[in-house]
């Protein structure tokens, strides 16, 4: 702040100014007053409201999460719902073993092979996220696909595997069993009976691991340069920028918090037993 | 009815428990899982402890004059920028993460395990309080988490990765054991215990916790796998194992603005990395399966 040979006084002065020589109650009681009211403060390294550089941040991390969100989970539930409904077969055990192994390697592993092999050897896409300002839709997409890849690899065996036991669960109930000897065709069966059972489980998990997704946000936003908001964090946490830094933890929680509660509200919606058992 | 004059026995008789532990190690060691698993796991471990004295260069400091070449039958992996041999440091990379990765589980798990057990045990307000402090930790990722504390803690030694990792791991595990618990503390012979006039602390460690035990060990060797996948990320980042130490994450974070020339510098500590993973997870796989089943 005031560099490495400031003198005792002046640092003595600064702490003055700042309100940093008060006990650490007071300072975090006066920080939470502020923040409540939506005051976040001024960054400690840049002089730049928390908010000015908070704002877009964010809005670059809800771009990369929500395209990878949108684009690679509903592959999951897929590649899920093809290996449950040919349990034991190649597809099933193919998709199974792929899943466990993408699920446990972190994410940066991936994302760096990813990169070997699409943006250096192959030449499709391109290394960073950053795309120059006013770039195209179609620009932003091809920047983007490589670091959503890498962001939801990791869930997409986690997904797949619990689609995949929630349809043969399904397949195996007594209601499935009455819908094929009511003579149902077999793709009425799967779509009206199977699967509407089946994905219970699926948004229950996929809730739940959408914070995982926010931490994951971090590595991946630093591996591909991405001005998110977990790339913000980190570069706060590494000049010491507290007031950045504790904003974006804070906003980062936030995020899950609401994340979460979305994802009940979505799961009371279509599951009618959660929603009538609240009623009566 | 227990009757308060005998003893009451032990859960599972000794001889009954010794079989029982007999056929669930039989079952593992059918387990071609665990068997691959251990395989790699145990050839890591082996690396680590021989480290640079079976390399065939130093894995530290620059040995040869050639920069940067591509694998070769002298240089199996290539060498990095500096001319370092990348097969001899994907060979000792293994240490420092097979040291920081396990102890910070057992840590974790040690700690987790008393809180849990304490919690779960004693109900109440002190479970209220603890677990809505655990929700308010386990609501912030891990890794931003950890970076928080880091920086925080300013300094970025092996040791405060290994506390770091322990002290968010440890609300997880004391949440598995605690619910673990619950189930455990409304049986017989927990009251029976008591009924004995056994102190609170007996009955937790000598009567709940040995019923408890296999829940605690897959959640143990699960935590594990994802203590090296926080380590490896956080080093990456740049906020856990530090140069000088040949660690996989490391290497990675070095040479990676290198990519587009020098790939093997990055692709072979990349491998290493995902086989100590995987090979993790399917140990812990199979360890689940034989024990709840």
């Amino acid at each position: 702040m005031l560099g490495r040979d400031a003198s005792e006084e002046a640092v003595a002065e600064y702490n003055r100014a700042n309100g940093t020589d008060r006990p650490a109650v007071v300072q975090y009681l006066d920080w939470l007053g502020s923040a409540v009211q939506g005051d976040l403060g001024v960054s400690l390294a840049t002089g730049i409201p928390v908010w000015d550089v908070v704002g877009p941040a964010l809005g670059n991390s809800l771009k990369l999460a929500l395209f990878a969100f949108l684009v690679f989970v509903p592959l999951g539930i897929l590649g899920g719902i093809l290996a449950g409904l040919r349990v034991g077969g190649p597809t099933d055990k193919g998709i199974t073993v792929i899943g466990l192994s993408l699920a446990v390697i972190p994410e940066i592993v991936t994302g760096l092979v990813l990169i070997l092999v699409f943006s250096i050897w192959l030449g499709w896409l391109p290394v960073t996220a950053q795309w120059e300002p006013g770039a195209g839709a179609l620009t932003q997409i091809r920047h983007l696909a490589l670091p959503a890849l890498a962001l939801v690899i990791v869930l997409f065996g986690y997904i797949a595997r619990i689609t995949r036991a929630g349809v043969v669960e399904a397949l195996d109930a007594d209601y499935t069993r009455t819908a094929f000897l009511k003579g149902l065709p077999r793709n009425t069966v799967i779509r009206k009976h199977v699967l509407r059972n089946a994905l219970m489980p699926t948004i229950a998990v996929v809730a739940t691991q959408t914070g995982y997704l926010v931490g994951g946000l971090v590595a991946i936003e630093f591996l591909f340069n991405y001005q998110g908001i977990g790339l913000m964090t980190l570069t706060a946490a590494e000049q010491k920028d507290f007031t950045l830094l504790t904003a974006g933890v804070v906003i980062v929680g936030l995020g899950f918090l609401v994340v979460t509660l979305i994802a009940d509200i979505l799961f009371a919606m279509i599951n009618p037993r959660i929603r009538y058992g609240t009623a009566e | 009815m227990t009757d308060l004059a005998v003893p009451a026995p032990a859960p599972a008789p000794g001889s009954e428990a010794r079989a029982a532990r007999k056929e669930r190690l039989a079952l593992l060691l059918r387990s071609p899982s665990f068997i691959l698993g251990s395989i790699v796991i145990l050839f890591w471990v082996a690396c680590a402890i021989l480290g640079g004295r079976v390399t065939p260069y130093d894995p530290l400091f620059d040995q040869t004059p050639d920069l940067g070449v591509p694998p070769s039958s002298e240089y199996w992996f290539g060498t990095d920028r500096l001319g370092r041999d990348v097969f001899s440091r994907v060979i000792a990379g293994s240490r420092d993460i097979l040291l920081v990765a396990p102890l910070a589980t057992l840590l974790a798990t040690v700690f987790g395990t008393a809180l849990g057990l304490t919690t779960g045990y004693f109900r109440g307000i002190a479970d209220d309080t603890v677990s809505r402090v655990i929700d308010a930790v386990l609501a912030i990722p891990l890794i931003v988490l950890a970076v928080t504390v880091v920086s925080a803690l300013g300094n970025r030694s092996v040791w405060s990765v290994t506390i770091v990792i322990a002290a968010v791991f440890s609300p997880i595990i004391a949440r598995t054991v605690r619910a673990s618990v619950l189930g455990e503390a409304q049986l017989d012979y927990v009251e029976a215990a008591r009924l004995r006039g056994e102190r609170s602390p007996y009955v937790m460690f000598v009567e709940v916790l040995p019923n408890v035990m296999p829940p605690i060990l897959v959640e143990a060797t699960v935590r594990l796998g994802y203590a090296i996948f926080a380590v490896a990320t956080l080093t990456f980042i740049g906020f856990g194992l530090q140069p000088p130490s040949a660690d996989w994450a490391v290497q990675i974070a070095d040479n990676y603005p290198f990519l587009s020339d020098q790939w093997w510098t990055v692709l072979f500590p990349a491998i290493a990395i995902s086989s100590l993973v995987v090979a993790v997870n399917l140990v812990s796989d199979a360890i689940q399966q034989v024990l709840e089943r």
